[in-house]
């Protein structure tokens, strides 16, 4: 009988396995294995953190192969890596690695300020960011299988991705209770294709799994993120900038697995010495915001 | 009133849910031992399984669901609850149920580019070819004896096992529209519940 692979099914569905879990940012083996000993679902391999690609400045780019060859190695659960946003030779490389799913990602430095990447030619499956439902429905429309916010990333600061979630959410509420006839207008509005605003309207949620991401440092972030909404969570720099990564790592997991239970999230808060600095998003000037890559 | 718990530790639980509920069973997620209370049957959804199986093991409900299993209540695993289920799983430093005497490889079909769709034969749920999402999918290298082949892949690799009351299938019936293994399930629930009333 006839085998079918890297369909859309296959795509999506990974994103749906992952599901209730933690996507830990990681650069060396090392953290790879103590991410997934801490319960992550699936590790992002990198050669720098988001924050500390703030700090580096320059063009961020796709990871060396080796970094991520390595990390593949280290462990058996997914791996996921990230290329430049419109950079499809970038994707087309991390898919000949083997990687399990591809961050088209607005923490390294654009490589086309028109087009995101067509993905639907790929087998491997892309995630990515958005900052509101019509970013989202492009997004979608352009073959990603999962969607996360945005948020601003290598901050530790939760504010972008609650803001984020909360426009996605907000949108997604508008067009289910839309009347049919103002879909098309809607669709325009929203800068979205016509057949996935439809989709939206009729199901009254995205037809990818929707992740936060991009400012979350503390158990209580990663709760916050799925009460409004998430339905799992990214930690880059959060996890390996603080104290006490594996703890660190070990209590966001339960966190999210908990999220609807404070009394959990208070017990698996405790002891877990300093989070990340963090970044008031208000003391960055525009050109430092990541938030705004992407169209 | 039949009442099936599914394991909402992490992984497509909500997928399940849907739709047992659909077919008018009271479903509910179930993260600690106590919520096993007044449950028929079990499911293990698809997920990460190093995340599940140490989350089992964290939240207490190892021996619960090991006592469970052995006492013939019904549990039903798919993909990662297939290896949740199983004697053996290779490269996991958790412990499994070893409810299903099976070894299972992790990942056996390679990675993620190499997750697949196709049809099976499936003769337990009738005449129709059952469509089957595998996803990272684990490869059942041995079964042992008493366990019950439901179906196979063209190579011969098992792919739904059932050993008395432990049903797993290596693929994703909660993907797709298809729920007769759902329905399958729900009979196995019921019999278990029957004969014990």
């Amino acid at each position: 009988m006839a085998v079918e692979k890297g369909t859309y099914i296959v795509k999506k569905g990974l994103a749906q396995m992952l599901k209730g879990g933690v996507i830990m940012d990681v650069v060396t083996p090392e953290q790879a294995r103590i991410a997934e000993e801490a319960g992550a679902c699936a590790v992002m391999a990198l050669e720098r953190v988001p924050a500390d690609i703030r700090a580096a400045g320059g063009v961020a780019r796709m990871a060396d192969p080796t970094v991520i060859a390595a990390i593949m190695e280290a462990v058996t659960i997914p791996v996921m890596a990230k290329c430049r946003i419109g950079h499809f030779a970038e994707a087309q490389v991390l898919e000949a690695l083997g990687v399990d799913f591809i961050d088209e990602s607005e923490v390294l430095t654009p490589a086309d300020e028109a087009h995101h990447i067509d993905k639907w030619p790929f087998k491997v499956p892309f995630v990515c960011g958005c900052r509101d439902l019509g970013e989202a429905l492009r997004r979608i429309g352009e073959g990603a299988a999962m969607i996360r916010t945005k948020g601003e990333a290598g901050t530790g600061n939760i504010v972008e991705a609650v803001r984020h979630m909360r426009a996605v959410m907000d949108g997604i509420r508008r067009l289910h209770s839309m009347p049919k006839d103002e879909l098309m207008a809607e669709a325009k509005t929203l800068g979205a294709p016509y057949e996935v605003v439809k989709e939206v309207h009729e199901t009254g949620g995205l037809p990818v799994v929707n992740f936060a991401a991009g400012g979350v440092a503390t158990p209580a972030d990663a709760a916050l993120m799925m009460q409004l909404g998430a339905e799992g969570v990214f930690v880059g720099s959060g996890i390996f900038k603080s104290d006490d990564p594996e703890q660190r790592g070990k209590a966001i997991v339960k966190a999210v697995t908990n999220y609807n239970d404070p009394e959990i999230v208070a017990e698996v808060s405790r002891g877990l010495g300093e989070p990340m600095r963090g970044l008031d998003i208000r003391t960055l000037t525009e050109e430092e915001l990541l938030a705004s890559r992407g169209w | 009133m039949t009442s099936i718990g599914v394991l909402a530790l992490q992984g497509d639980f909500a997928e399940h849910i849907g739709i047992f509920q659909r077919l008018g069973i009271a479903a509910r997620e179930v993260r600690h031992p106590q919520e096993l209370a007044g449950l028929d049957g079990l499911v293990i959804p698809g997920g990460e399984s190093t995340t599940v199986a140490r989350l089992i093991s964290e939240f207490a409900l190892l021996d619960p669901l090991r006592e469970r299993a052995q006492n013939g209540f019904p549990i039903w695993g798919t993909c990662a609850g297939m290896i949740v289920l199983a004697q053996r799983a290779s490269e996991l430093s958790w412990p499994t149920l070893d409810a299903l005497a099976i070894a299972v490889r992790r990942n056996g079909f390679g990675r993620q580019v190499d997750s697949f769709e196709t049809d099976l034969a499936v003769p337990a749920l009738g005449q129709q070819a059952f469509h089957a999402v595998f996803i990272r999918a684990p490869i059942v290298e041995e079964v042992g004896d008493g366990v019950e082949v439901l179906a196979k892949l063209e190579n011969g690799t098992a792919v739904a096992v059932r050993q008395a009351n432990a049903l797993a299938t290596a693929f994703h019936p909660e993907l797709t529209e298809d729920d007769r293994f759902h329905r399958y399930f729900i009979d196995m629930v019921r019999g278990h519940k029957d004969g014990h009333a």
